[in-house]
């Protein structure tokens, strides 16, 4: 197919200076599109201001009992645990854990009845059964996985089974004896 | 137009892929060496400019119904969570919002110059009939859009143009009934809107498709409406030539875009549908977007429901015909110097229904209407009989010359022939 | 090309004019134009303004309007009144009843407000806030500046396109709150009902809301207000702070509008270029286009 520009033999060889300027101020204003269409994605005010940090009683939960909540719309065991529970988590060497950890470090001290982890397994996001009377609570008398057999601790570490991961402790701090704030 | 293929696969993937799936061929062919008129002005953008506003539409209105919620209860506010909370929200509803108005702005710019320039004419029937079932498809879903942030105009909007439907005998009201999901407006109803509107713009985006292989397969009509003779000299390639022109012309359209979202955002719009919906209370004066106004007009013009509604929906349907109506061979209304005085006209009366279809249905709005829908009609009619008598003025005997003012000896050709109205 | 610029400008500039905003305000005399720090492109809001603003409505309006629409924790946020987060934790926590739950006894309870808490309605729904104003339902005031508006009218809304005016809320809002009026003879007013100028029909069920000295404002310096507190001024400072409600992302907006504008301004005068030089490479130099 033959057009007019075919009889000429003046295509510039050197791309000028004008079509390159034009060609970054395309290139400038695309990139801008990708940033309102890609930070709407993030987390929105209300979801952000909704994260605000929470109270929480933990006179209600007996020893031996754990209870399930929720902040920022995830999931947080609270257990108290029994002098048994406490026990085994202090006696395990640490340089045999997949991801070594002390109690000391995973709970307050002076508070070291209560644990406060979040309660989604490392591996792939179920959640671990060991809360309620009667579930089986694994091998370590902590949580089992029942999605893929991850077994933690009374401290919330794994110990067995395919997550990487300890359950990670959430920011918190103890406002009274048994008054917590999450967040 | 469309000749052999030009494409030249250059490396071995790129001929690979061409001789299983032989897609960048066609790009090439209908985006790079597609050899467009070389007179073609620039309301010839706005073909490109409709394109780009689909896509925005398209990609704005994705991100919305990522955070808007079609309950009846929770629309509103969740439009206001849009507005307020999401990030960049109110810039992304924004655009979606006045960029319905603009695609519109720029579909009537696309029609009006269809008309002028005679670009339903053969062998372009189908091309232009493809358009206006776009065009319908867009005020389909426009008209639904506007339902979904379920303000007092979203409503009451909703509840006028559905009863439309109940103007049709015996089957009327079960329609209505049909299109509600219910026995008046309400959540089922918004619910089928949002759907609807999710998914008509990608039907828009198909007869689109049609419409530009019809457009490619019978070439562009142009200023002069003289058929392509001689690609080489009345044509240029589509890239560079026409990309960086409908380039030009789509900045310069975002500029008039971003004029509203940014300064004058709610100009467009009804401050009623800031209001929530309100089914105990209709507001004072319900009015369709602008975009709909002439053909509200004509509506209310008709002093019979059954009448009225025909009478709207044959103001649109009647454009499909023009093809056959209009019986003049020459097609661009520069040399019919009759049929141009009356597209002018139809333009005016056009804005004039406009005008009247946001005025109250009192005189002497009522009697102007009538007039200029017995005037809008008649334009069509006036096509039919002008094309017997009008003469025309001579037509250029090409492009090219129309470009070069027959001074065609500067490429070495013989000087144009004397003029002469062709077929 | 003079020509076809023209005409499509024509077309364009037309198409436009039709999109005359249809506005209920028949039989009331235009409201007067105020003078909006937020007006025009490079508008802003005062801060001082906003801050007084948000005295009227909480210690006048809300008594009777919901403006639910704000949360507390949007006091604080950029391009509004300005208050700091600690002074929003307090003012939330000033209000000790909002309701939330159900708690672990399966009840609602009340508890402090926090920032993240929407500001608290009057009344529960319409029917509570009809109930209690004698049948009338006051609307939320939250969106009211852009739910209100009065007829521009032929040509002047095509040259608000050019002047941006768009205060037609804030500037109608003014003149209700400062409108009310003795009724002319030959009206008589029901009970319930009250005369304002600018009111479509004129009969609206508020009572005046405001009176002089009613809100006291920050001390200045000297010891005394640096405004007047008078109808009038707080019913600039009101409908201000409620045009911030109702478009809390105003000044983002237009800051973005300026930069987009001028990109977009230098990109066309680059491809205008650009395609000139293109199409100069035709050998016969054809395109005046």
């Amino acid at each position: 197919m033959a057009h007019a520009t075919d009889t000429t033999g003046t295509e510039p060889t050197r791309r000028d200076f004008l079509m390159l300027t034009t060609g970054a101020f395309g290139a400038v204003g695309a990139a801008a599109l990708v940033v309102p269409l890609l930070g709407q994605l993030a987390p929105d005010a209300q979801v952000v201001a909704a994260g605000a940090p929470i109270d929480l009683d933990l006179a209600p939960i007996a020893e031996g009992q754990a209870i399930k909540l929720f902040w920022r719309g995830k999931l947080i065991f609270v257990r108290n645990r029994t002098k048994k529970e406490i026990d085994e988590a202090k006696a395990v060497d640490v340089a045999t854990l997949r991801d070594p950890q002390t109690d000391e470090q995973r709970t307050k001290a002076g508070h070291e009845r209560y644990l406060v982890v979040y309660g989604n397994c490392t591996h792939l996001g179920c959640v671990p059964l060991g809360n309620a009377a009667g579930e089986p609570k694994g091998e370590f008398d902590g949580w089992f996985c029942p999605c893929h057999g991850s077994h933690y601790d009374s401290s919330g570490r794994i110990r067995k089974g395919p997550a990487p991961l300890n359950l990670p402790v959430p920011p918190y701090a103890f406002t009274a004896d048994t008054k917590i704030k999450i967040g | 137009m469309s000749g052999h293929s030009t494409y030249q696969p250059k490396t071995g993937i790129e001929r690979w892929l061409d001789a299983r799936l032989p897609i960048v061929r066609l790009m090439h062919d209908s985006a790079v060496s597609y050899p467009v008129p070389r007179n073609l002005n620039l309301l010839w953008t706005f073909g490109g400019i409709l394109v780009f506003m689909l896509v925005a539409q398209i990609i704005t209105g994705v991100i919305l119904a990522m955070h808007y919620t079609p309950n009846a209860t929770m629309a509103f506010n969740s439009v206001e969570h849009i507005m307020r909370d999401v990030n960049f929200g109110w810039l992304l509803r924004y655009l979606h919002s006045n960029g319905a108005s603009m695609f519109f702005v720029a579909v009537y710019i696309h029609i009006f110059r269809g008309l002028y320039y005679g670009s339903y004419k053969a062998p372009r029937e189908v091309l232009w009939i493809l358009g206006v079932i776009i065009f319908l498809l867009m005020m389909a879903t426009a008209f639904m859009g506007y339902v979904l942030p379920w303000g007092q105009m979203s409503f009451w909007g909703a509840t006028v143009i559905t009863n439309l439907f109940s103007a049709l005998p015996v089957i009327g009201e079960t329609i209505v009934t049909f299109l509600w999901g219910g026995y008046s407006v309400d959540n089922p109803t918004l619910n089928r809107f949002f759907s609807l509107h999710f998914l008509l713009p990608f039907m828009i985006a198909g007869v689109v498709v049609l419409h530009i292989w019809a457009l490619h397969h019978v070439g562009q009509n142009n200023p002069t409406g003289v058929e392509v003779k001689d690609v080489k000299k009345d044509t240029v390639p589509f890239t560079p030539y026409a990309t960086i022109k409908d380039l030009f012309g789509m900045v310069c359209f975002m500029l008039v875009f971003a004029w509203f979202v940014f300064y004058q955002p709610n100009f467009m719009g009804h401050a009623d549908n800031y209001i929530p919906a309100n089914p105990a209370s209709t507001p004072a004066h319900i009015v369709p977007e602008w975009y709909f106004l002439p053909f509200y007009a004509i509506l209310r013009a008709i002093p019979d429901k059954l009448g009225g509604v025909l009478a709207m929906g044959g103001a649109i349907v009647i454009l499909a015909f023009l093809p056959w109506i209009d019986t003049s061979k020459v097609k661009s209304m520069t040399y019919r110097p009759i049929a141009r005085q009356f597209f002018w006209m139809f333009v005016l009366v056009c804005i004039g229904l406009g005008y009247l279809g946001a005025m109250p249905a009192d005189e002497p709005y009522v009697t102007i209407s009538r007039i200029l829908t017995v005037l809008y009609f008649g334009f069509f009619v006036a096509l039919a009989l002008i094309g017997i008598f009008e003469r025309p003025a001579p037509l250029p005997t090409s492009i090219a010359d129309s470009v070069l003012g027959g001074s065609g000896a500067r490429l070495g050709h013989a000087t144009a022939a004397a003029p002469q109205a062709k077929g | 090309m003079s020509l076809r610029l023209s005409l499509a400008g024509l077309v364009t500039g037309l198409t436009l004019a039709v999109s005359a905003p249809v506005l209920a305000a028949e039989g009331a005399p235009k409201p007067p134009a105020q003078s909006w720090s937020f007006a025009g492109p490079f508008g802003k809001f005062d801060q001082a303004q906003l801050q007084r603003g948000f005295k009227v409505a909480k210690e006048v309006c809300a008594n009777c309007h919901a403006m639910n629409l704000i949360r507390f924790r949007n006091l604080s946020q950029p391009g509004g009144p300005g208050f700091t987060p600690s002074q929003v934790a307090a003012l939330a926590a000033s209000y000790t009843n909002i309701k939330d739950g159900p708690n672990d006894a399966g009840e609602m309870f009340e508890r402090p407000g926090r920032p993240a808490d929407a500001f608290p309605a009057p009344f529960a729904n319409e029917q509570a806030a009809r109930a209690a104003n004698g049948g009338a339902y006051p609307p939320p005031i939250d969106m009211l500046a852009k739910a209100r508006t009065y007829t521009r009218g032929f040509p002047t809304f095509i040259f608000d396109i050019f002047t941006q005016y768009q205060e037609q809320g804030p500037d109608y809002i003014v003149a209700l709150l400062t409108g009310y009026a003795e009724p002319p003879a030959g009206v008589t007013l029901l009970p319930g009902q009250n005369y304002n100028n600018y009111m479509p029909g004129h009969l609206i069920a508020m009572p005046k809301p405001l009176s002089d000295g009613q809100v006291e404002y920050p001390k200045g310096a000297d010891g005394k207000s640096p405004v007047p507190e008078t109808v009038e001024q707080y019913s600039k400072d009101v409908a201000a702070f409620m045009v911030w409600m109702a478009e809390p992302h105003l000044e983002a907006r237009k800051r973005m509008g300026f930069q987009v504008m001028i990109f977009l301004a230098l990109f066309a005068g680059l491809l205008y270029f650009t395609k000139k030089k293109i199409w100069s490479r035709l050998p016969d130099h054809a395109s005046a286009h």
